[in-house]
């Protein structure tokens, strides 16, 4: 067809027109390749250009953290209404909380976030190196946080601390009463036996990451090698944080009484306070005492702590009842922002392991950066969390 | 007194309701029926069509409120598809030929128009509807109190002088604020009658406020699904004429009753939102079918013969024995204990009842009354 | 004239449709294509549609007599939960914007995908686990009886599989959340050049104001149902009574999220009338602005507005005077919308063709369930209404009169567009009056039997609501042909219907400047921007079977253009 046609060949026309800024039908033929000298492997092909791949990232990333918000929004409105109700048992509970450890957490996080922010700077200026440790350290920041909460669960769990239902007359709620060590390995290393069980996981992925390291370095996978080995690192995170949890909870223990697993100081008004539950049951009803003999033997030794405790909170039919809400929440809040730590490590080993294979530079950091916002979300929850929880008064 | 189903169990007309209200029911008294009922007229556009009967001091209101709104969207309805309905054969496109006339795609002054009037009548709704509202929720200071229980799946009413029933009854003109007590699920009080609704939450008081203004039976019922026997959770809001009236009707336990009217009343009360009488299976077994026959268990195995402990341990334990057909062996029962709801003389009332279900000529006529005094003459010294 | 040569350099090859592009099962399954992923979407939720359809038949069924024989009231219950669980979560929510939205948004920007394709693919995923953990509550935990809103303590109570269920919705609203998610990144980074805010399409803007909702609001209900599951498994004892919690509570964030959903369910049921009304009518949209700033207008108020499903469960006096005050509000931009649809219809060139039926039924029906809203927004007239089945109509007549209405008249309008072929008008015009008769025949009489206090959930009731229910019941069998009939209509259409060019409607968007079906790529060549309502830019050229933009049309076969007034 030649020129003269065109004039009645309006799609014809309208394929001049267009001719400046068209890819060729055979391009399309297949999606994943593409030979456009402006389209570099890392732009997706949907995208025009670097510039509104990361646009898009960055919104969409932003976006996410709104529903992150409004998803610990729930709890935050639980946490308000009932604190509005209930500010005596807010008042009473935060006790068995231990600022110290929180604080703990608290700056671990926060250096967690300053190493983040330094990795995001470091793969913007394409500096790969700089850039996979700092993201290292702040993977051993984010196991090291849950090793210390380990610390702190596994603690209240021996203290019979679990959440409301924990406390009803109907429900078990002694059976997580004071517990007495069965396994060796917890017994020599002076921890709790739920501490042990809680660090079998990460125990197991330190050996297979280990493990898969050697093979990578044997089998000449240089990248794999590396990468496991950094793996196990980060996961030794985790057992620097819970031994130093454990050691602090050790020393305060010693400190307050020779007992060997929960200081009696905390561990008291608990046992109190199933001992009132108890002491309510027997009035209400003789048939359910015979089920409350648990505590009877401790009784009288804490006889005169009880009268002091009394003292001290003159109203503990309401706390006694209504105190697990605080801890419900408290399981809540801190288990749903821990299973957001989890996930950002696995988001953090992702990237780091992109790091490694080199594919971050100066024009293509959108993932880094994009981690790295999440990561200071996740910071930034605990930076409420820790007042609101630890800190009542 | 005529032994038929308990009247939260039926499903029939609002007349057949009052009908049998009167017959089995009421004591010495009678209810003027009302005039104007459900339905009362097949012309749309009258409330009478769209309301059941007018009984309390805000129903009116409400209907007017409703007719109000009624008129208003049919107004709106009528233009809106008169309007479509005109363009679309005005408009419509004749063969092929595609020929929309110009008109203006946007006109400010006529858009804000079409904003700002509906307001107007939609702050006459809001305001109408708030003022009646706070008719219906705010009491008179001379209400009298009472209180309701619900459970799955009873009404229970507890009046100021202690008496009980299972129906509501009311005097007309006498205003009362009902303090509403759920023992396990959400439910919602509910008389069309009275246009009065109110949600009954466990775990904290609701309340509600009626202001009878009319004699009658209607229909009152659970209006937030509850389980199983939802629909069954209905009964009857009876007004009456006089306070002496009513208190014929609610008294609890009277000593010139005979056990086995006693045990119905527990039986209507407590146990007929789950259990029918007329061999038909309800949440829990048909009680007719019970008293001294074989109970085979969940697990097939049988629990012997159906007696007085059998009938102690299903009031108190009602977990302990699950009955074939009824869950899972060793499961959780629906049924509550009723231990500390009903007391020994209140067992021994129902199962007389459940005599009497079996075979009618079984029990005693005495009354209460009589039994005590011959019990007593029979066993002075035993203390 | 035009060699076949050069309309596959416009339009693509045959072989480079998306249909055809590479046909395997794993080329379906792991597509990261928009349209195919819509087309996935689609299929699923007809098939959730229809499920939930039987549910809904049978419990009609159940309620033809009023002693209710048929079924036990334990079935009974598990059946209108089923129905309205499935079709909430699994159907409404992502009807029209998963699958209708996915195949045409990007096409309407002149994109050649959503931003993120990946997550497009994991939010079918999503949607394929959340559907099947709701249907495992059948199979694998004695059904579900708690009604789908799962209202506490029932749900604690009863031995159904709660949480199965609320583990299923759990998971689709992450899936809703992040087809929102998508959409919004979208349009905010991937326009065409020039395409600004007022250029787009109206389907468009209520596509983002839609997903403005879904991802504001959905994860509130992630996380409700995440500690209803702690509290059923737990006793964590935040919403149930026994352990000190509020079932109130519960009850404010559920309709925190479960309010604003419906406005997930309605605004792009309002977008794709809006595209229906002015494509069918060849005029221009009257007022632009207006309804583009309703939608998010609506979008907003909608969350404002969660305690009018609670004027009766005991929450403060004034906070129900408050939420019935803003409940009000949020008609003005519905009914602005419905002025402006007819406003458009004037001196136009209407065509009423299937699509169109469909649009002017669901003013029709949408003009009866939101002016049927203000009742219950009434303070006094909504405690007598509350939980009747003036509440079952009034929704029904949104949601099904509103939503299904618009999904099916949008998918006889891009149906061509999506498959290339053409279906039978006749046919569906035929079907789309059955759905119009029987929805009408099913739930006008559930007015009449709620304001005369007619308790929704109920499994046996009263004799004299008996014909009633009588005539629902028909008219519910008359509305299961109708979809089933129109369904049948579109997918024979898309196998064996004829050929049809790229753009039969005449439609002005940009997603009729390709091909039908669309290429790979969505498009041969940028497509030409244009104001998406400027239909008397558009010229017939016989060559390409199809309407094409004025510029490129042959000078001499061009009519002259009509100038537009402007007042």
């Amino acid at each position: 067809m030649g020129l003269a046609k065109t004039r009645q060949s309006p799609g014809l026309l309208l394929l001049l027109k267009l001719e400046t800024d068209m890819a060729t039908v055979d391009a399309h033929a297949d999606d994943h390749h593409h030979d456009d000298h402006d389209h570099p492997p890392f732009i997706a092909h949907h995208f025009d250009d670097a510039e509104q791949q990361f646009d898009s990232g960055k919104l969409g990333i932003w976006l996410f953290l709104v529903t992150e918000v409004l998803f610990f929004s729930g709890l935050f409105v639980a946490y308000t209404l009932y604190r509005n109700h209930h500010p005596e048992i807010f008042q009473q509970a935060h006790v068995f909380l231990d600022k110290y450890l929180g604080g703990l957490n608290t700056i671990v996080l926060l250096f967690s976030s300053l190493t983040m922010a330094l990795a995001v700077r470091s793969a913007q200026l394409g500096r790969n190196k700089n850039c996979g440790i700092y993201i290292l350290i702040t993977m051993v920041c984010a196991s090291m946080f849950l090793g210390v909460k380990a610390v702190e669960y596994s603690h209240k769990w021996d203290m019979g601390i679990w959440v409301r239902s924990s406390w009803s007359s109907d429900a078990d709620s002694l059976s997580y009463g004071h517990h007495e060590g069965q396994l060796g390995i917890a017994k020599s290393l002076g921890v709790s036996d739920r501490l042990i069980w809680l660090s079998a996981i990460p125990a197991v992925l330190l050996a297979g990451s280990l493990i898969a390291s050697v093979i990578g370095f044997v089998t000449k996978k240089e990248l794999f090698g590396k990468f496991m080995l950094a793996m196990s690192v980060m996961v030794g995170g985790y057992f620097l944080g819970a031994g130093v949890g454990q050691v602090y909870q050790n020393v305060k223990e010693g400190s307050g009484d020779s007992h060997e697993h929960a200081s009696l100081q905390e561990q008291q008004p608990m046992q109190l306070l199933a001992m009132t539950q108890e002491d309510q049951d027997h009035a209400d009803d003789d048939k359910k005492s015979d089920d409350a003999d648990h505590s009877h033997d401790e009784e009288h030794s804490h006889g005169s702590e009880k009268a002091e405790y009394d003292k001290e909170h003159p109203d503990p039919e309401t706390l006694d009842r209504d105190i697990g809400i605080f801890f419900s929440i408290y399981y809540c809040m801190t288990g749903l922002h821990a299973i957001h730590i989890i996930a950002g490590i696995i988001a953090l080993a992702w990237i780091y392991w992109r790091c490694l294979a080199g594919h971050w530079r100066s024009d293509y950091f959108g993932p880094v950066d994009y981690v790295g916002l999440y990561w200071h979300l996740v910071d930034l929850i605990w930076i409420y969390l820790f007042p609101l929880l630890y800190l009542i008064d | 007194m005529n032994w038929q189903l308990p009247l939260m169990l039926a499903q029939e007309t609002t007349e057949d309701l009052k009908k049998r209200v009167l017959e089995t029911t009421l004591e010495g008294t009678t209810v003027p029926d009302s005039s104007i009922h459900r339905g009362g007229t097949s012309n749309p556009f009258s409330s009478e069509y769209w309301f059941p009967e007018t009984a309390s001091s805000f129903a009116g209101e409400v209907d007017y409120l409703f007719m109000g709104i009624f008129w208003i969207s049919l107004v709106f309805f009528v233009a809106i598809v008169g309007v479509m309905t005109y363009f679309c054969i005005k408009y419509r496109r004749k063969g092929d030929v595609i020929d929309p006339q110009p008109s203006s795609s946007h006109n400010t002054a006529i858009e804000i128009l079409w904003s700002v009037l509906p307001s107007i009548l939609l702050v006459w709704m809001f305001y109408v509807g708030a003022e009646s509202y706070f008719n219906m929720r705010i009491p008179k200071e001379e209400a009298e109190e009472i209180q309701v229980t619900a459970s799955q799946f009873n009404w229970l009413f507890t009046y100021p002088n202690g008496d009980m029933s299972n129906e509501l009854h009311l005097v007309e003109g006498q205003p009362v604020v009902l303090r509403m007590q759920s023992k396990d699920v959400l439910h919602s009080f509910y008389v069309s009658a009275f246009r009065q609704k109110q949600d009954i939450v466990p775990g904290r008081y609701t309340y509600s406020y009626i202001e009878p203004s009319k004699a009658g039976i209607y229909r009152l019922s659970c209006n937030e699904y509850c389980g199983d026997g939802h629909s069954k959770m209905r009964t009857a809001a009876i007004v009456h004429a006089t306070h002496e009236e009513r208190q014929k009707n609610t008294m609890w336990i009277p000593s010139d009753h005979s056990p086995t009217d006693n045990g119905k009343r527990i039986y209507q009360i407590y146990c007929s939102g789950c259990h029918n009488i007329d061999g038909k299976e309800g949440t829990g077994p048909p009680l007719n079918k019970t008293w001294g026959r074989d109970v085979i268990l969940a697990d097939k195995t049988s629990a012997g013969v159906a007696d007085a402990n059998y009938v102690l341990e299903s009031i108190y334990k009602p977990s302990a024995k699950i009955v074939e057909g009824y869950g899972a062996p060793g499961s959780q029962s629906k049924m509550n204990s009723f231990e500390g709801t009903l007391d020994d003389d209140d067992i021994n009332h129902v199962i007389e009842y459940l005599k009497f279900l079996q075979n009618p000529s079984s029990v005693s006529e005495k009354t209460v009354g009589e039994l005590e005094a011959e019990k007593t003459a029979n066993t002075p010294e035993e203390n | 004239m035009v060699d076949t040569a050069t309309k596959n350099r416009i339009f693509g090859t045959p072989k480079s449709t998306f249909l055809n592009h590479v046909n395997t099962i794993s080329s379906w399954m792991f597509t990261l294509d928009h349209k195919r992923i819509g087309i996935m979407y689609l299929v699923g939720v007809t098939l959730a549609l229809f499920l939930a359809g039987v549910f809904a038949l049978v419990l009609r069924t159940h309620l033809f007599t009023f002693d209710g024989e048929m079924l036990t009231n334990a079935q009974y219950n598990q059946m209108f939960t089923l129905h309205g669980a499935v079709m909430v979560f699994s159907f409404i929510i992502p009807s029209i914007p998963a699958a209708l939205g996915n195949i045409v948004l990007p096409m309407m920007l002149g994109a050649k995908d959503v931003a993120f394709p990946r997550m497009n693919l994991m939010s079918f995923y999503l949607w394929i686990i959340g559907t099947g953990c709701l249907l495992a509550a059948i199979l694998f935990g004695d059904g579900l009886d708690t009604g789908w809103t799962f209202y506490t303590p029932y749900s604690i109570e009863t031995n159904t599989g709660v949480v199965w269920a609320t583990f299923g919705a759990f998971v689709l609203g992450f899936s809703s959340i992040f087809t929102g998610l998508n959409f919004l990144v979208t349009i905010n980074t991937m326009r065409a050049k020039g395409q600004t805010w007022f250029k787009l399409p109206l389907f468009l803007w209520s596509l983002y104001a839609t997903s403005i909702i879904q991802v504001l609001a959905t994860p509130v209900l992630g996380i409700t149902l995440l500690l209803l599951i702690a509290e059923k498994t737990m006793h964590v004892g935040i919403f149930d009574p026994t352990y000190g919690g509020d079932p109130v509570l519960f009850q404010h964030f559920f309709w925190f999220y479960s309010h604003p959903a419906v406005y997930i369910m309605i605004l792009p049921a309002m977008g794709v009338i809006s595209e229906l009304i002015s494509v069918y009518s060849q005029k221009r949209i009257f007022g632009y602005s207006f309804i583009a700033f309703s939608s998010v207008a609506i979008a907003l108020l909608g969350f404002l507005v969660w305690g009018h499903h609670m004027f009766t469960s005991g929450q403060s006096q004034v906070l129900t005077l408050i939420f019935s005050a803003i409940t009000f509000t949020v008609a003005i931009p519905s009914a602005v919308k419905v002025f402006n649809w007819l406003a458009t219809l004037y001196k136009g060139s209407i065509l009423l063709n299937t699509p169109m039926c469909y649009a002017l039924s669901f003013i029709f029906l949408f003009g009866i369930g939101g002016l049927t809203g203000l009742f219950l927004g009434a303070l006094s007239v909504d405690i007598h209404l509350h939980d009747t089945y003036f509440v079952v109509a009034h929704f029904h007549f949104v949601m099904v009169g509103g939503t299904l209405t618009a999904l099916l008249g949008g998918l006889f309008h891009w149906w061509p567009k999506i498959f290339g072929r053409m279906y039978n008008d006749f046919m569906g015009r035929a079907f789309c009056f059955l759905v119009f008769a029987g929805f009408n025949l099913t739930f006008f009489p559930q007015f009449v039997m709620g304001a005369r206090g007619m308790p929704r959930r109920y499994a046996t009731y009263d004799p004299e609501f008996l014909i009633f229910h009588q005539i629902s019941t028909v008219g519910a069998f008359v509305l299961g042909v109708g979809i089933l009939g129109a369904f049948l209509v579109l997918v024979y259409a898309a196998f064996k219907g004829p050929r049809c060019g790229a753009n039969p409607f005449r439609a002005a968007s940009l997603e009729w400047q390709t091909s039908s079906p669309p290429d790979f790529h969505n498009f041969i060549h940028q497509p030409v921007l244009n104001d998406p309502y400027d239909f008397d830019s558009l010229v017939y050229d016989e060559d390409l079977e199809t309407y094409i933009s004025r510029e490129f049309a042959d000078p001499e076969k061009v009519p002259p253009k009509k100038e537009p007034v402007h007042h």
